[in-house]
């Protein structure tokens, strides 16, 4: 059976009161991103399927709470992005992800390039407001060259869907349900059992420092990193305008 | 303070103007003699456990988060360990001369701190002077351009840091085998516009520390003063070397104990001594063993173990210093400001040196060797030698730290100066007084010690003194910060 390609419409809906026009099948997120609206998330890449687990792009839609990522634009739907409530969920997101895990920026070479640090400067977290849970998790070492620190872990599932969809090697998965879930490599217990190697597209798709290269931390200078002087979404935003901030990541 | 029938015991708690925080408890008997005194250090922090199973690149910019004032001590101390781990023994021209001026501006800015905001007030207003002036703010008050001066001394040392590590506190520069970013044209023509102008103040630095120390020194001669052994790396040639070279311990009399010895044997001629009273290990020589093997570092002992300084200036500034012992070792604690100050021109003789050198602006920045399982550095902090040593496993992770601190070291003297002081000032007299207890704090200070750093540990920063008799129990107490 051949394929078959729907002929693109376009779908006009109001994203925070303005009128946009989309393509349809685009998302929400791919929709504000055309017209220069950026959307803060953590588990959506581009070039990978939508996932929708993290929330951070949590927008609601003809007033209900749904993910930006996942959610298809439709006609006369009513998107709020920027609302004071929305902000304080994806707030709160970020905040919980923070102390759920333990997130030392201090020391993590992924400061400064790390996306949940950068959400953070971005929506004005300067201070934890949630009580720590102090997690016991391990440093897996083993592979010759990648490190996993399953202590900085945001369960986004880049690693996961970057390894079996675009290295195509599956070299990392789930186990465990709830507040147990966490990364586990497959098939073995340790990175060096698994075929992943370090020119895979999966090691650079950690958008914190739980998955690292070895013997590469700090070697950018700060003030060459990714978030040293502009807030991360500069890029999608129009027009961008770019502003020094005040001190740098740690 | 509090009496019982036979006996006294003075707390100072805190000890202010010092980094950390710590407490002294003097004991004294029937007729107020001291009997025992002793400083406290409280902090506890515990890093050489918690680094443990963290990958060995992360060391210079985790072991940092020591501490506040010195951080780049550390951070440079720990990347010159891991440079061994990374089996490079020698740096790249452009590495090693971007790290030796992140390193003088440390010692720059340190010094500067310590001298004219911390140590000033005793020496400007006096040791009995009222508390209310004898402080940062009387010395903006009453010595202004002071003030202004010492505030944009640390400021320059803080952006010679800035412009090496990326960050004035708590950088990233230094990496393993190297450095991550050279120096700019234009960070370079920025720091040479204020170069002249540091110069000069620390020029006058100098003359304010050596004509303190000159006129009152039949006061100062003694106070808190002992006979010591004193220890610092040293360059091949015998010349001060802040950032690298082979231990050398001088006895009190100037004589040899041992020279130029490889960093990774440290441990084959130090050892430390831990004490039920205190978080703070106590160190000795080996060879001598812990009851008469402690030794004092920092400016003052570097004073007494170099053979020269090789920037001109500093030079002329050691041989005055020097002869006031006829080229003996100066054991004067309060001299410990003026060495200080000496090595605060040397400091910036070497940064201008730095700057004008075309290797800051090359581009080969990380050497590469093969890979070994152990490495050791030591380093002259601004407080004295500072070791890190290290072993990390197949994985890559760190499995054993040790750190030998600067204050750890001065650990022993700093106890037997506050001893000496408190025999001089406090035992005998019927009443002890704020100045008396200041004159203990005075001593201390002399050392600059950090006590965050010498425990490791993390903490608030000020000092308490304890009166104490002999029945134990507690007659007095100071607490300040």
């Amino acid at each position: 059976m051949s394929e078959v390609i729907l002929p693109t419409s376009e779908v006009i809906f109001t994203l925070d009161g303005v009128t946009v026009t989309a393509q349809s099948g685009q998302t929400v997120m791919e929709a504000a991103e055309a017209v220069g609206i950026y959307i803060p998330r953590l588990c959506h890449k581009e070039g990978l399927e939508p996932y929708g687990s993290c929330r951070v792009c949590t927008v609601t839609v003809n007033g209900r709470p749904a993910s930006a990522c996942t959610t298809p634009v439709a006609d006369g739907i009513a998107v709020e992005s920027e609302s004071d409530q929305i902000r304080a969920w994806r707030r709160t997101v970020i905040e919980m992800l923070f102390v759920e895990g333990n997130h030392f920026c201090m020391f993590c070479e992924k400061s400064g390039n790390c996306e949940l640090q950068a959400l953070g400067y971005r929506m004005g977290i300067v201070a934890p407001r949630l009580p720590y849970l102090w997690p016991k998790r391990p440093v897996d070492a083993s592979h010759p060259d990648v490190l996993i620190d399953h202590n900085r872990c945001i369960l986004c599932a880049r690693c996961v869907r970057t390894s079996r969809d675009v290295d195509g090697k599956q070299a990392f998965a789930f186990v465990g349900r709830g507040s147990r879930r966490h990364l586990a490599v497959n098939p073995g217990s340790r990175l060096c059992d698994t075929k992943l190697d370090v020119t895979d597209a999966a090691v650079d798709a950690c958008p914190v420092g739980a998955i690292l290269r070895k013997r590469r931390g700090f070697e950018t200078p700060i003030g060459r990193r990714l978030y040293d002087h502009v807030p991360i979404g500069t890029g999608v935003e129009q027009p961008v305008e770019l502003t020094i901030r005040e001190g740098s990541p740690s | 303070m509090s009496a019982t029938n036979t006996s006294t015991r003075v707390v100072i708690e805190p000890v202010t103007r010092v980094e950390g925080h710590g407490k002294v408890t003097i004991l004294l008997d029937e007729a107020n003699r001291v009997t025992q005194a002793r400083l406290h250090i409280v902090e506890f922090r515990g890093f050489e456990r918690f680094i443990c199973g963290r990958p060995y690149w992360e060391m210079p910019v985790a072991v940092q988060r020591l501490c506040g004032i010195c951080p780049v001590s550390h951070h440079l101390c720990a990347a010159k360990a891991i440079d061994k781990i990374v089996g490079v023994d020698q740096l790249t021209p452009t590495g090693e001369k971007m790290r030796r001026l992140m390193h003088y501006g440390q010692i720059f800015q340190s010094h500067s701190l310590h001298f004219f905001h911390l140590a000033s007030p005793d020496l400007l207003f006096g040791f009995d002077a009222d508390p209310a002036i004898r402080n940062v703010v009387g010395i903006i008050q009453q010595h202004r351009d002071l003030a202004v001066q010492a505030v944009l001394m640390r400021k320059y040392g803080q952006e010679v840091i800035k412009a090496t590590a990326g960050k004035k506190v708590h950088g990233t520069g230094a990496i393993p085998g190297g450095i991550n970013k050279n120096l700019s044209t234009a960070e370079r023509d920025a720091l040479l516009a204020d170069a002249p102008q540091m110069l000069a103040w620390a020029r006058s630095a100098v003359e304010i520390a050596k004509n303190y120390t000159l006129e009152n020194l039949e006061k100062v001669k003694d106070f808190g003063s002992f006979e010591s052994t004193s220890l610092s790396i040293i360059r091949d040639d015998g010349a001060m070397d802040l950032y690298n070279g082979g231990l050398r311990a001088v006895d009190k009399d100037g004589g040899t104990i041992f020279d130029h010895v490889p960093n990774d044997r440290y441990l084959d001629y130090i050892a430390e001594q831990v004490k039920d009273w205190s978080y703070m290990k106590f160190p000795f020589i080996r060879s001598i063993g812990p009851d008469d093997g402690w030794y004092r570092v920092g400016p003052l002992a570097r004073l007494n173990t170099c053979d020269f300084i090789d920037t001109p200036e500093a030079e002329e500034a050691r041989r005055e210093f020097k002869s006031l012992t006829n080229g003996r070792p100066n054991h004067m604690t309060m001299a410990f400001h003026w060495a200080r100050m000496i090595e605060t021109l040397h400091s910036i003789e070497k940064i201008i040196d730095l700057l004008h050198d075309r290797d800051l602006q090359g581009t080969d920045l990380v050497a590469r060797g093969q890979r070994r399982r152990e490495g050791v550095g030591i380093i002259e902090a601004p407080r004295g030698t500072l070791f890190h040593h290290y072993r990390v496993d197949e994985h890559d992770l760190v499995t054993m730290c040790n750190l030998i601190v600067s204050t750890t070291s001065n650990n022993e003297p700093m106890n037997r100066s506050v001893r000496r002081v408190a025999e001089q000032y406090i035992s005998g007299r019927p009443q002890v007084t704020e100045p008396m207890l200041n004159a203990v704090e005075v001593a201390i200070r002399a050392y600059d010690p950090c006590l965050s750093c010498a425990t490791h540990a993390l903490g608030q920063m000020p000092l308490e003194i304890e009166l104490i008799g002999p029945d134990g129990g507690l007659i007095d107490r100071g607490s300040k910060g």
